[in-house]
């Protein structure tokens, strides 16, 4: 085609049209997901976590777990009587890649369910292509709300979650003087805006905020304000290698756990055993899971998980054990959906739509009973806060009483609330999809 | 803000700047003498931590030791590398690149299938663990020690390039190849011992790494970016990487100090694109090489 002016306007101005009705893009339901199950055939879930790379040390033992999971389910007469059956792929470390395989995933290999992704950045890549297909992601670790996408289902705590014991209770223990160090990213960020609400609450006092590149292990300059700045404790938000280098070099420059203790959101046992105990020893997580949890279901388990050929690493915490049991909210889900609709009728939105209050009970999951919420579709818990003792392991030294709802917008009230159908703003309106 | 806590800024920045020399050295050595461009640099580290790792974790070396032990054995895998791949490189650099890239992925992957992919641990005796206190500074003894090792290599790198027969080869070779090697200096092994000697000390400072952050089979990305700014901002020889660390170095921490480590290191990246953009050889562009 030649562009002479007639021909650029009028192409323009189709364009434009087919732009304005957004609709024409968007496939219906059904057409979204494009298969249908059948009796006897084994439902295909994908493993959408990075094998290689930078995220591999968390994500592969979220991979592995949900093999176990999956292999433990398959033996107990499968979902709905059927077995599962785990696509799993390599995201390697790359949104890109994260991005290309989801859809590879929904749209070749027609798996009914996503499990995946450890970071914020790597769901929001992933989103749109699960919003456009109307399909439905397993998030199966902590996160900072504020989404409200009717396409997501997650397992771990959001960031009212995460401080809203830990903040009063170090303030109580330490005092109220409070640094605030993380990563430089997103999850931090809105995680230290929360935990600021409830240092106002506890009366406490924030001496200062440093955000380090994501990936950097030179942590000099910020203990040095630390050190000047003299605070009772240190909330950290730090994560991956660099929360590893943050709690070394913290002990290299002199500084001791049992007079000023980082009370972080992530540095759980993985990350103690990789640092070396020495270095844990004395600083406290907050986290729904702990490997020392003593209840019956979670010791068998334990026990059983490190036994089996996917323990190999030697260690469970809590990212491992929200990933465990979102294969079971999966398959409460899904025989609740196979229930009403029929076996062959369950498609990823019947799933979603029936997941509303499913729970995974006392006798299953390993932190104990855990519920979606009905509107929201994030997990009822109970935050616990563990100290890391001189093995690596942690006391769990305060567990909530009750279950905390989770609340993706406690701090934007403005926005409005989540419901199942979209976000609800002050004034009556719902939007769908919000990320 | 008081003088002490300048003071200690100041302070940290020789340390940083240690550390961003210690990484920089091996690639300076091997770039400045062959020309190649190492991208399998990080990757060198990497193996130095994990040779340290090695040593400490079967065979019970203590840390001290480990430090010499990974110059030899990451030295080892230099030579056999430039033997087996570089050596057929040296007039395409271009090749060198990718060639070096894809090495720089082998061994990532090959240490993931022997490690697997989860932080390896490096113990270290009790008093590195600690601080000392001059007046109202403090810094810890491990920054210490790295700032030690570094200055010694550099020393001993500056006695062997200005001091020794080898040294007079090397900078030889590197002023004109061919005229080097028609008063019978043979060329090629002054590269392959340059490019293990390179290797090595990639080695140590992923020895000393291991210690200050952690042992991964991706650790070595995080330092391989400043190791190159180094190489390129100070020219390619050894006194331009040593002052080229040493003003980063200081800013990175003064910056960091007055503002926060983000902004300390866009504003650091934004100089180096001015300072390039005016002299673009580097601070000590070495006369009269020819490649």
């Amino acid at each position: 085609m030649q562009f002479t002016r007639r021909n650029l306007l009028k192409t323009t101005a189709a364009a434009s049209a087919a732009l304005a009705a957004p609709h024409l893009w968007l496939p219906t339901a059904s057409e979204a997901w494009g298969a249908t199950l059948k009796k006897g055939e084994p439902i295909k879930v994908g493993l959408l976590f990075s094998l290689t790379g930078s995220l591999a040390v968390p994500e592969e033992d979220s991979t592995l777990v949900m093999q176990y999971a999956i292999e433990e389910i398959n033996k107990a007469g499968g979902v709905a009587g059927v077995p599962i059956e785990p696509v799993i792929v390599d995201a390697k470390s790359d949104f890109a890649v994260y991005s290309e395989k989801a859809k590879e995933l929904i749209l070749r290999e027609k798996v009914i369910a996503l499990f995946g992704c450890y970071t914020s950045a790597s769901r929001k890549a992933i989103l749109p292509t699960v919003m456009q297909r109307d399909h439905l992601l397993y998030y199966p670790t902590c996160y900072e709300g504020a989404e409200c996408t009717q396409n997501t289902i997650c397992t771990g705590p959001l960031a009212n979650q995460h401080s809203q014991d830990l903040i009063p209770f170090m303030v109580q223990q330490f005092g109220k003087r409070v640094f605030f160090v993380g990563s430089n990213y997103v999850w931090p960020k809105e995680s230290n805006k929360n935990a600021k609400v409830w240092l106002q609450k506890a009366g406490g006092e924030l001496l200062g905020e440093e955000y380090i590149p994501l990936g950097s292990s030179e942590f000099g300059p910020v203990l040095n304000k630390i050190r000047e700045a003299k605070p009772d404790f240190i909330f950290s938000t730090v994560v991956g290698a660099s929360d590893i280098a943050f709690h070394k070099q913290f002990k290299q420059e002199g500084f001791k756990a049992d007079k000023m203790p980082i009370a972080s959101l992530t540095t759980g046992e993985i990350e103690t055993r990789a640092m070396g105990a020495e270095f844990g020893a004395g600083h406290f997580l907050s986290a729904p899971y702990f490997q020392t949890l003593d209840n019956p279901t979670n010791n068998k388990f334990v026990e059983s998980f490190l036994k089996s050929k996917y323990g190999k690493n030697g260690t469970t915490h809590y990212n491992m054990e929200e990933t465990y049991t979102s294969a079971y909210v999966f398959k409460a889900g899904f025989e609740k959906a196979a229930a009403a609709v029929g076996f062959e009728n369950v498609t990823p939105r019947a799933i979603r739509d029936h997941s509303g209050g499913v729970r995974v009970e006392d006798n299953v999951s390993p932190e104990g009973l855990i519920w979606i919420d009905e509107n929201n579709f994030n997990c009822w818990l109970k935050p616990k806060i563990g100290q890391c003792q001189a093995d690596g392991t942690f006391k769990i030294v305060k567990a909530a009483d009750n279950h905390v709802a989770p609340d993706p917008y406690s701090i934007y009230p403005d926005a409005g609330v989540c419901t199942k159908d979209g976000l609800k703003s002050p004034d009556g309106k719902i939007r769908k999809s919000v990320i | 803000m008081d003088l002490g806590s300048l003071l200690n800024a100041l302070i940290l920045g020789v340390s940083i700047a240690s550390i961003w020399l210690i990484a920089a050295l091996g690639l300076t050595i091997i770039y400045g003498t062959a020309g190649v461009i190492n991208m399998a640099h990080g990757e060198f580290i990497m193996l130095g931590a994990y040779s340290s790792y090695m040593l400490q974790f079967y065979l019970g070396v203590p840390y001290l030791l480990c430090l010499p032990a990974s110059f030899v054995i990451v030295a080892l895998v230099g030579l056999a590398l430039e033997r087996g791949l570089i050596r057929y490189l040296y007039n395409r650099p271009l090749d060198t690149l990718l060639a070096t890239y894809g090495v720089s992925l082998v061994l990532m992957q090959g240490v993931r299938l022997i490690f697997g992919s989860d932080p390896k641990y490096l113990a270290v005796p009790e008093i590195f663990q600690s601080n000392v206190m001059l007046g109202s500074a403090s810094i810890s003894t491990f920054r210490i020690v790295v700032l030690g090792v570094t200055a010694l290599l550099v020393f001993a790198l500056w006695l062997l390039f200005y001091k020794t027969r080898f040294g007079v080869q090397v900078r030889a070779v590197m002023q004109n190849k061919e005229m080097a090697a028609s008063f019978g200096i043979n060329s090629g092994r002054i590269y392959m011992m340059t490019f293990a000697l390179g290797a090595g000390l990639a080695g140590v400072a992923g020895a000393l790494f291991g210690v200050l952050a952690i042992v991964l089979p991706t650790m070595g990305a995080s330092y391989v970016v400043q190791a190159f700014l180094m190489v390129v901002v100070g020219g390619g020889s050894l006194a331009g990487s040593v002052v080229a660390s040493g003003v980063t170095g200081e800013m990175q921490s003064v910056f960091a100090f007055f503002t926060n480590d983000t902004f300390a290191r866009f504003i650091i990246f934004v100089l180096i694109v001015v300072f390039l953009r005016f002299r673009p050889q580097g601070l000590f562009a070495q006369a009269g090489a020819r490649r």
